[in-house]
């Protein structure tokens, strides 16, 4: 097993004490199959171990390892050190406040998740006797990808509507509206119309497209949106231009 | 133990730079700039031919002026990039489920691009180029 010696360059902030974050230079000697993960997890162990950051499950299904490595939004345990050359820049994810070091403050996307409502609203209730709520393969994959979302972030960190209008709701919130809204056991599209229909919801994407771009998990939140666009504008023209305003 | 969480503020413009991603989906929204400005053109035309046989005569005269034809060029080269980078982009807004599986990207991009091509050759044929 060869190893090599890889410097990473990680951006450091301690509220305490700094005024504002600067970057820090580690050198590692890391193993062939180390994820950028690994060398952090390195660092702390053996070099600083006053080095904060999120992870927990270092195999791409926690969503918690976001971080910017070399300006893109990766995951952490995914991105391997093989796959760059030079100073691998680590970074906090964009467009998040630093709460320390490589840890950011992400209750806005936590309550911006909370307001699309992001479970099942069933059109009517039924009597645990009348038993479970049925659906044909070919419902389930109509919103099957989008239940792969693991909450990591990295789509808000690489969409530059959200940075540059911190209100608009974002890609994987919006994405998470519309797995549910394409659910067929689902009554809840009118509910969340209010967050997903207004101007800071769907009407924000200009459809840049990084969203889908970055994500580890290969869901596609910039046509989750351009869907919901196209369903809201129908609804729209129900409303205004059919007699009675039907919906 | 007290927060502090430092806001990084986004540079307006500077994060177009920041990946090809950015500067490929800038191209597409400026084009608009030059696909705007071809619709003045037209309107303008459309002034000129009102105003009598002269004056939309030397509309035309003044449309073959190296600087025109350099902005069509532009314009057109402009309007090409929108519309691929456009129409690819279609699958996305409007994927098609058939039974239980989806169709293939490339249909929903191709069949857009077959229908854009044969209503350019039906415009130019009744614009009387071939």
């Amino acid at each position: 097993m060869s190893e090599r010696l890889v410097e990473v360059e990680v951006l450091r902030y301690n509220p305490e004490t700094d005024s504002e974050p600067h970057f820090q230079r580690y050198s590692v000697s890391c193993e062939e199959e180390w994820v950028v993960l690994d060398a952090l997890n390195h660092v702390k162990e053996t070099i600083d171990p006053t080095l904060s950051y999120r992870w927990s499950c270092h195999m791409a299904v926690c969503g918690s390892c976001g971080m910017m490595i070399n300006g893109e939004p990766k995951l952490a345990c995914k991105a391997f050190l093989r796959n760059y050359e030079g100073v691998i820049r680590v970074e906090p994810l964009a467009h998040f406040p630093i709460e320390r070091d490589l840890v950011t403050v992400i209750d806005d996307f936590v309550s911006k998740l909370a307001r699309v409502k992001p479970y099942l609203i069933p059109k009517e209730d039924k009597p645990l006797s009348a038993g479970e709520y049925r659906q044909t393969p070919a419902q389930l994959k109509k919103y099957k990808q989008y239940t792969l979302c693991i909450n990591c972030m990295l789509c808000y960190s690489a969409c530059p509507e959200y940075g540059l209008i911190p209100k608009y709701i974002g890609p994987a919130a919006l994405s998470l509206a519309h797995r549910y809204n394409a659910d067929s056991r689902d009554g809840g599209r009118e509910e969340r119309a209010q967050e997903v229909a207004a101007t800071e919801g769907v009407w924000d994407c200009s459809f840049v497209g990084a969203c889908s771009e970055v994500c580890p998990e290969h869901v596609d939140p910039a046509s989750a949106i351009q869907q919901e666009k196209i369903a809201n504008m129908v609804d729209w023209y129900k409303e205004h231009l059919m007699p009675g305003g039907a919906k | 133990m007290s927060r502090k969480p430092y806001v990084r503020e986004m540079p307006r413009f500077a994060w177009v730079f920041r990946h090809p991603r950015y500067l490929r989906y800038m191209t597409r929204e400026l084009s608009c700039l030059f696909i705007g400005a071809y619709t003045l053109l037209l309107v303008a035309g459309i002034g000129r031919l009102a105003e009598g046989p002269a004056a939309y005569e030397a509309f035309l005269e003044a449309l073959k002026s190296p600087l025109s034809i350099a902005f069509h060029v532009l314009a057109l080269g402009f309007a090409i990039y929108h519309s691929i980078t456009w129409f690819n982009l279609t699958p996305k807004a409007l994927p098609v489920q058939i039974g239980e599986e989806f169709a293939p990207d490339w249909v929903i991009t191709g069949a857009h691009h077959v229908i854009w091509v044969l209503l350019s050759l039906g415009i130019l044929s009744l614009a009387g180029a071939f």
